[in-house]
């Protein structure tokens, strides 16, 4: 991957963007138990995959979800966060 | 060529001697399978055997001896860490290192060159004297120096660094060392053969059998074998192993990437490294210029190098050593580093009864090779963690107790 579609600004060279992992529902702080709320801040699906994950266009601050192949380095699709699960 | 020269070469009572033993087929069972062929895998295999007396053992790799992160590495050996546990693991890994070379019969190439960690903020200077406290409270020879001692321990650098980042200082630690990679996880391996350990190369562990929470077996690409013990050392593939037993873990991975030069006259003798300018050099002693930078900036489980990388890491050399410009890159190429959340790594028991883990080396796990091999093969044995492991232990995670090591690893590895 040397090129990253975001879905704002189309194709731009992958040094314009920040990668900040996997997209991953946060447990309610007010509820969750400390074994949960542990491994929510710290253990992470290490093991390759499609994965879809926040990433930014840091010149235009564009935060968007790219689903993209971890062992191939292959971009499946971008697009902007719904809300939706 | 004599002509006798070359009969007594090609007579088979005098065949070269192999380093390994070919093993044709897998026993149905062992006392303790490795898997992972790397450095980390094979000093655990040969301390079972010598200092354990345990010999029932196979070392399972996908790939061959030293394919992987051992091979990949840029060899820098140094225990200017930050945190008490840190220090006094690697220190000790330091200790074991000096007579390796002798215990081996094998030449590792072990070159104490003094190693400079440079600051260019005022900011990095606090932490290297922090870390220096820490380090002469262990015992550990590590000092704070100034600008003019790196000038005379590198002459050829720019201490403004193009006028933009000036050396204020450095942390100076003069056991930091170098040494051949390759001829480590040799050592090791041969060490480990001679005493009855079987390395089986090309042989690709697929599944772990768990059964009510004990490791039972291990699924391979050449068939099952039967055993209750079982150590996981596979640096940048090990959440690939840890989903086949279903452990959960904070590690991810990230390339780590490095280059060498055309080979050039000595004139570096210490390792440098720049926290601020993201790269780092020593001189091997062939004369190319070993080179690296941080880790690439998102996950990947692959092993391409990029031309971002030669970039990146070249512009920032020639900020320190203008008089590189016309030096060619010879080869790039990258590993898998392991990364942790708190740059230390995770070893010891897992909660899977038999099932042992040496991972979480990211950038900086070739130096600790004896050192794991020492405490795992203890760990194994005693089915309980070597003292010196305990700071590393995965339950930190969920106690909220890290090993804050990030001040002193995340780009002098
Ligand atoms: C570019 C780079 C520079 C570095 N620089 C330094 C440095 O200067 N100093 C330092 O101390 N550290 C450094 N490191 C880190 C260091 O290289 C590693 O931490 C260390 O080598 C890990 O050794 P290992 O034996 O655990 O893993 P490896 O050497 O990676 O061995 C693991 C082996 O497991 C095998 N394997 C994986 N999956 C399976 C499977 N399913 N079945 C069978 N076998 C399998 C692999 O093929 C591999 O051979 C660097 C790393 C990189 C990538």
């Amino acid at each position: 991957m040397k090129i990253l579609t975001c879905p704002l600004n189309g194709p731009r060279p992958v040094s314009e963007f920040f990668y900040w992992g996997e997209v991953r529902p946060m447990p309610n702080p007010a509820a969750a138990s400390d074994d949960e709320w542990a491994d929510y801040v710290f253990n992470r699906n290490g093991a390759p995959g499609v994965k879809r994950e926040w990433w930014c266009h840091t010149p235009s601050n564009t935060w968007f979800i790219a689903e993209r192949d971890t062992e191939k380095d292959v971009v499946l699709k971008t697009y902007f966060y719904t809300g939706e699960e | 060529m004599p002509w006798r020269l070359l009969r007594f070469a090609l007579n088979k009572k005098h065949p070269e001697p192999r380093m390994f033993t070919y093993h044709e087929k897998l026993k149905s069972s062992y006392d303790v399978v490795i898997i992972g062929a790397g450095g980390h895998g094979l000093a655990a295999a040969y301390y079972l055997a010598r200092d354990h007396g345990i010999t029932n053992v196979c070392v399972l790799e996908k790939g061959y001896i030293g394919g992987g992160n051992t091979g990949r590495n840029t060899t820098i050996i140094r225990s200017n860490y930050l945190t008490p546990e840190g220090v006094k693991f690697y220190d000790e890994s330091v200790k074991l290192w000096q007579d390796l070379s002798t215990d081996f019969d094998l030449n590792l190439f072990y070159a104490n060159r003094g190693h400079f960690t440079l600051a260019h903020t005022d900011s990095a200077l606090r932490t290297m004297r922090w870390r220096a406290e820490v380090n002469k409270h262990y015992g550990v020879n590590s000092e704070v120096v100034g600008p003019e001692v790196v000038k005379e321990a590198a002459p050829m650098i720019d201490l403004s660094c193009a006028g933009h980042s000036p050396i204020l200082g450095a942390l100076y630690h003069a056991p930091g060392s170098v040494a051949r990679h390759d001829a480590v996880a040799w050592g090791y391996g041969r060490g480990a053969d001679q005493r009855g350990v079987e390395i089986h190369q090309q042989t690709e562990v697929l599944g772990i059998d768990v059964q009510g929470g004990k490791v039972k077996g291990v699924k391979t690409s050449r068939g099952y074998i039967a055993t209750n013990k079982v150590l996981c050392a596979v640096a940048g593939s090990t959440p690939r192993i840890l989903k086949m037993v279903d452990v959960k873990t904070p590690l991810y991975i990230h390339p780590l990437q490095a280059m060498v030069s055309e080979p050039v006259k000595p004139w570096l003798d210490p390792i440098l490294v720049s926290g601020s300018l993201h790269v780092y050099i020593s001189q091997s002693a062939r004369g190319e210029l070993v080179m690296g930078a941080s880790l690439d900036p998102y996950e990947l489980h692959g092993t391409r190098s990029t031309l971002d990388f030669v970039e990146g890491l070249s512009t920032h050399m020639l900020e320190m050593f203008p008089f590189l410009s016309n030096v060619k890159v010879m080869r790039q190429w990258a590993g898998m580093a392991d990364m942790t959340p708190d740059f230390a790594p995770i070893m010891g028991m897992t909660p899977v009864e038999g099932f042992y883990l040496d991972s979480g080396w990211g950038t900086w796990g070739f130096k600790a090779t004896p050192v794991c091999g020492k405490t795992m093969s203890h760990t194994v044995v005693n089915d309980a963690p070597h003292p010196l492991i305990t700071g590393f232990s995965l339950d930190r995670f969920r106690n909220f107790a890290l090993t804050g090591e990030k001040g002193a690893a995340s780009v002098g590895h």
